[in-house]
């Protein structure tokens, strides 16, 4: 039997070849067959989520809430102090200087990370935006965010701040940063589906002790994450319910 | 709850004995002192069923100027500012008891007695079909929205 992990696909190009390592290293530590599914984009790995084709995955805050609650998936442990934060980007010469300064009928750029995308639009309240009033360029990436913002095609666009800051200097030199969300208590974790149930402790032992070993470090030192600490499901449910406060009203 | 203790305040303040739901009542100095929303702020908060905190983030200690570990265990209305009508908070506790998302404005006071203008979403949180607490966010209003906000509870305090 082979296993399919997905990573949400929100991270860098140049980690790709980090999380085949990574899969790897867990095939090796769980003596069976992993096979590293790669999503181009958002709906794309939703599509894999919702026809059941993952079995481990690297998921965002939103998609932990669909996974723990709608399928049944285990949070398993969450990087070491990497909340995940929201950026509300525009283009470094578009004349836009601070959130009021926004039509409330701006055009918006983003992905389908609807933890960022919820975030975002709180960012924009006080300039009275609202999902109903502004319009929207739904791109997959968020590369294709700040090309539709340098091409002026959108006003401002939605990204999690880690992509931001992980963007080439060429692209980041034409984009300039409104606002950065604090919230401080959302983050990726690692999830295992519940035909892998009872593989969850050892996964979860293996993985809170990778960078104790020289060859995990360096898999998780290319991965920008320092060490994988425990995650249990009321945290789980915690951030499930913030997610949902999150959400835009109806 | 604990009266606000003049040590604490900063500037000139007035002194206001707040009657709470309850029955009880808190002793509350109030200064005129507004503290701006740092942009993109969010002020995170969850309580028991009765509105105990049982945790918050690094935000609502900021925000509140309370340490956490004053914050956490502390009744939700130690918030709780004189300029807010008790009609307000009985529309959240009503909507939240009913298993609805409730959102609203609300004018918070400090530890230091300065206030400041939130924009608030709270949710009950559902464990298998029970009702096990409510989660909180609250982040910068639009100005415009405030400005309405102070004339109707100013009209509700009346
Ligand atoms: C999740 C949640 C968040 C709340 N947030 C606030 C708040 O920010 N400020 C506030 O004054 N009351 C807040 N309340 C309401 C208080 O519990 C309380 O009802 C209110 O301060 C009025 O006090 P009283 O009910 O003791 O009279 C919150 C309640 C809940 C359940």
């Amino acid at each position: 039997m082979t296993y399919n992990l997905a990573v949400s696909p929100d991270f860098k190009p140049d980690l790709l070849s980090g999380w085949f390592i990574f899969n790897t290293w867990l095939q090796h530590q769980l003596d069976t067959g992993i096979h590293f599914e790669i999503h181009q984009g958002f709906d794309e790995q939703l599509e894999a989520i919702d026809a059941d084709k993952v079995d481990i995955i690297y998921a965002n805050p939103y998609d932990i809430s669909r996974l723990v609650r709608d399928k049944g998936f285990i949070p398993v442990a969450k990087p070491h102090a990497k909340p995940d934060e929201a950026i509300v980007v525009t283009a470094a010469e578009g004349g836009i200087n601070v959130i009021p300064d926004l039509d409330v009928s701006a055009t918006i750029a983003k992905t389908h990370a609807r933890d960022v995308d919820n975030i975002g639009m709180i960012l924009l309240e006080p300039a009275d935006i609202t999902p109903q009033s502004a319009q929207t360029l739904e791109c997959d990436t968020y590369i294709c965010v700040a090309k539709a913002l340098i091409n002026g095609k959108a006003d401002v666009g939605f990204m999690l701040t880690e992509a931001f800051n992980e963007l080439s200097p060429l692209v980041a030199k034409q984009l300039k940063p409104l606002v950065s969300s604090q919230i401080q208590l959302i983050h990726h974790a690692i999830l295992l589906g519940p035909q892998l149930a009872e593989h969850h402790d050892a996964l979860a032992a293996f993985l809170t002790d990778m960078h104790n070993t020289e060859k995990g470090k360096k898999i998780l030192d290319d991965l920008g994450i320092s060490h994988w600490e425990p995650m249990d499901k009321e945290e789980a449910e915690f951030m499930i319910d913030l997610m949902d406060t999150l959400a835009p009203k109806e | 709850m604990q009266d606000m203790q003049i040590d604490d305040i900063v500037g000139d303040y007035e002194e206001i004995n707040q009657s709470l739901s309850d029955g009880s009542s808190r002793k509350v100095l109030v200064t005129q002192q507004e503290t701006d929303f740092p942009a993109g702020c969010l002020v995170v908060s969850q309580t028991d069923i009765n509105g105990t905190i049982t945790a918050a983030n690094e935000s609502f200690v900021t925000m509140s100027g309370y340490s956490l570990d004053e914050i956490i265990g502390s009744p939700h209305a130690l918030l709780r500012h004189p300029d807010m009508p008790a009609a307000a908070f009985a529309d959240l506790w009503q909507t939240l008891q009913a298993g609805n998302k409730w959102y609203g404005y609300v004018k918070n006071l400090r530890k230091d007695g300065g206030f400041y203008w939130v924009y608030a979403t709270a949710i009950p949180n559902i464990r298998e079909g029970v009702v096990q607490g409510y989660t909180s966010v609250r982040r910068e209003p639009s100005k415009t929205k405030i400005e309405e906000c102070k004339k109707l509870y100013r009209e509700m305090l009346n």
